[in-house]
């Protein structure tokens, strides 16, 4: 007789389910945006990073799964047998649209003055939504940067408010330095209780906090226009040696 | 406890108190804030004055709820001989009222309760305010308070208490009117411990009191509801959570609380019974959203109040990841009389789909404003020409607003519309916690719509896109077209952002706040479109003087 199968943790079920007519396997605790890039099928997305909890804020990842009346965001909807769902349809598309043209209206982000132009997640979200004006309004708010840290500078007018920076400072590093403040148009991050930066007590100059930022809001000193290129990949390593102690 | 011994002393308090003539003012913050204190201290002080002390007794109650003719006062005949309702009452009218519980009644201040704003309504929540003394519990049980607490938990078992609020049809008063019973079954078949029972009285929509008027008139019938409910879904702790800008409910509740937990109806082993439940306090600092389920958890968890994608909902996973059953004030407020009189009396009261009553806060232009609780199934029309005394000043009648910054406009046309979940949906706006606005002619349905947008803009909680950039355009656009500096272009851009807005949002707040531009554009589009301008003030080009060389 064979032996019994074994599993390392709890039981977990597999399931099947279909991601825009193509048959996929998953286990019931991944998320669809996970089975979906398994799979080769590229869903949008800003505030999810693969080793970070999930946000479910830019709401870029939103997928029409049948017999949900509610668009589901792929970055926080667990898989489930028989599931149909389409990540692809002219509703979502101009739905994605709309979010980015909302971001970049929001504020300041003029690609051929930042550091970050040519390795910018928002810039290349623009592209893959096929965003070639914004239709709504530029808000022209004004924030302040912060350049008191020796290596980093913040610039909240590049920021897009992913807090990728809070969970990664968090999660990762443990140190929480980062937090958001403020409520609605008016939210910023800040470090510790909204001191300078370069004033915090928390903060381990990991810069963490500056791979993971998908725009040019958190930047190395010292960078010109287009020299800003990050490296976010170690964070899934990290987390899964992590996870094997 | 036993539940005759309950009764007994409800019976011994009833007769005490009706030895007594009786002077009920109200204490409610809309009467306290037009004089009501010095009101009843001058009672006292008269009462004690003449030596009456013994068999005359000032009460110091709840809502009695005429809001707009304040402070009111009622007396009452020794033995219930007769009840009068005073409006008005200043310091000066006390000795002539003091006067009235022997002779005639004062003319000049009397408030007709034979009129349909009394008549129309029926009582079931707020069938104790304006009764009892929300500061003693005494009155409470004289009411008949605690009673269907200590038959749940001496004499029936969760699953009878439960079929009970499944039988009984009831639906959350927070707005969307998911099924009680439901919520309940579902969080008590979960199988994780401990499990949680939370009260959300972070009343938030813009002209809205009913949960403020239960709180501060009836706090024990919400505590009551609330440890019902954790019987019967299994839980052992529960949480109110209420805005720290009702001072005076919160200061009732802890007294409330501490009162209920020293009878034993609260606390280890309630009514000797194996059933343990206390109940703890939280204020909200102010955030709209945190009436939001989610954002409300994580308030109470000490984190930052914003809300988090649903799925997993809080009876599967909610405070600090155990199922919790999160409902509203009203509608915990409507479980004691469920439980005491049977799930298929209350369903019998209302329609089918929508059992019960409602309570709402009448506002705006309207004879009569206040709290007023009707059945459900009432016409909106019947609601403000009859309850609410119509429109003022000789004014048409011309829409009225349910549902806060989350609803909708129903036109004058539309007003043989009945108050139930499904039918308010069907015309563009909802139940919702119950503000109801009445407007007349001279409103401007435009600004109606960009008074509700700036409301939620400032309070999106800022974590997703389409709300917090989503908004802040939309009122742009309004306040655009209520300066007349719009374009059709405008009008078309505006439809298509509230589509957005409303589809991918990730909480309630997000997701209903274009209904009250989408349900203005629904029935008065002409507004909109009369404000349009064929090209904007200063936005065409100057041509340039062509300079000789």
């Amino acid at each position: 007789m064979p032996p019994k199968p074994q599993s390392p943790t709890t039981s977990v079920r597999v399931v099947t389910l279909t991601i825009d007519d193509i048959d996929v396997g998953a286990r019931e605790d991944e998320t669809l945006l996970q089975v979906a890039a398994e799979n080769g099928v590229r869903i949008p997305s800003l505030c999810h990073l693969d080793g970070l909890g999930e946000w479910g804020g830019c709401r870029l990842c939103l997928v029409e799964v049948e017999g949900s009346s509610k668009l589901l965001s792929a970055c926080s909807t667990h898989v489930a047998e028989g599931m149909c769902v389409r990540t692809d349809s002219e509703k979502l598309r101009r739905y994605r649209k709309t979010i980015v043209e909302l971001l970049f209206a929001e504020r300041n982000h003029v690609c051929s003055v930042c550091v970050s132009n040519g390795h910018c997640e928002l810039q290349d979200l623009a592209t893959e939504c096929g965003v070639d004006h914004v239709r709504v309004p530029y808000r022209n708010d004004v924030f302040h940067v912060d350049s008191s840290h020796d290596l980093f500078r913040v610039d909240h007018n590049r920021c897009v408010l992913c807090t990728r920076c809070v969970r990664v400072c968090d999660e990762i590093e443990g140190a929480h330095t980062w937090d958001v403040m403020g409520r609605g148009a008016g939210c910023r991050v800040i470090t510790d209780l909204n001191q300078p930066w370069g004033e915090s007590d928390t903060c381990t100059s990991c810069g963490k906090c500056v791979q993971v930022c998908p725009t040019g809001a958190l930047v190395r000193k010292g960078t010109a226009v287009g020299e800003m290129e990050k490296t976010p990949d170690f964070l899934p390593y990290l987390t899964q040696m992590r996870g094997e102690v | 406890m036993q539940l005759d011994d309950l009764k007994a002393r409800a019976d011994e308090l009833r007769s005490e108190a009706a030895r007594s003539h009786r002077i009920r003012v109200c204490l409610a913050a809309s009467c306290q804030s037009s004089g009501a204190g010095e009101v009843c201290e001058g009672f006292e002080r008269a009462v004690e004055s003449a030596g009456r002390g013994d068999d005359v007794e000032v009460r110091r109650v709840g809502c009695l709820g005429l809001c707009s003719a304040g402070p009111l006062v009622a007396v009452d005949g020794r033995n219930a001989a007769f009840s009068e309702l005073y409006r008005h009452v200043g310091p000066d009218d006390v000795e002539g009222l003091l006067d009235s519980v022997e002779g005639e009644p004062v003319e000049q201040l009397r408030c007709p309760t034979d009129v349909p704003f009394f008549q129309r309504q029926h009582k079931v929540v707020l069938e104790n305010s304006g009764l009892v003394d929300p500061d003693r519990i005494e009155d409470y049980i004289a009411q008949d308070g605690y009673q269907a607490l200590v038959r749940a938990v001496t004499e029936m078992t969760p699953e009878d208490v439960l079929r009970e609020v499944q039988t009984s049809g009831l639906r959350g008063r927070g707005g969307a009117g998911y099924p009680a019973g439901l919520k309940w079954s579902t969080v008590a078949k979960a199988v994780e411990s401990p499990k949680y029972v939370i009260c959300n009285g972070d009343e938030g929509d813009p002209g809205a009191f009913m949960d403020r008027a239960v709180l501060e008139s009836d706090p024990h019938r919400v505590l009551e509801g609330m440890a019902l409910a954790a019987y019967a879904v299994g839980a052992s702790r529960g949480f109110v959570y209420v805005r720290a800008e009702y001072p005076l409910a919160v200061e009732r509740l802890e007294r409330a609380i501490r009162q209920a937990t020293k009878e034993g109806f609260l606390g280890h082993g309630v009514c000797a019974s194996p059933f343990d439940f206390t109940i703890e306090l939280r204020m909200g600092a102010g955030a709209f959203v945190c009436g939001e389920e989610t954002a409300l958890m994580a308030s109470i968890e000490g984190l930052r109040g914003q809300p988090r994608p649903r799925p997993p909902y809080p009876a599967e996973s909610g405070l600090w990841g155990g199922p919790t059953l999160i409902n509203n004030v009203e509608t915990l407020a409507n479980v004691p009389p469920v439980v005491r009189n049977g799930g298929e009396w209350f369903a019998s009261i209302g329609t089918p789909d929508s059992t019960g009553t409602k309570v709402f806060a009448l506002a705006g232009r309207v004879e009569n404003t206040g709290l007023v609780e009707v059945p459900m199934g009432i016409t909106l029309r019947e609601i403000v020409e009859e309850v609410g005394g119509g429109v003022p000043d000789g004014r048409a009648f011309k829409a009225v607003q349910t549902g806060g910054p989350s609803g909708g406009c129903i036109p004058v046309e539309l007003t043989e519309t009945s108050v139930e979940y499904d039918t308010l949906r069907a015309v563009g706006s909802i139940m919702g916690s119950g503000g109801m606005i009445v407007m007349d002619e001279t409103s401007c349905m435009v600004d109606v719509a960009r008074y509700f947008m700036e409301f939620c803009m400032t309070e999106s909680c800022g974590k997703c896109i389409p709300c917090r950039a989503g908004t802040v355009q939309l009122h742009d656009l309004l306040v655009k077209i209520a300066d007349r500096r719009a374009t059709s272009a405008d009008l078309a851009l505006l439809e298509e952002l509230c589509e957005v807005v409303q589809m991918t949002s990730l909480c309630g707040l997000g997701q209903t706040a274009p209904n009250p531009v989408q349900s203005t554009l629904r029935y008065f589009r002409h507004e909109y479109e009369e404000r349009l301008v064929e090209t904007p003030p200063g936005e065409f080009l100057v041509p340039l003087d062509v300079v000789d060389t």
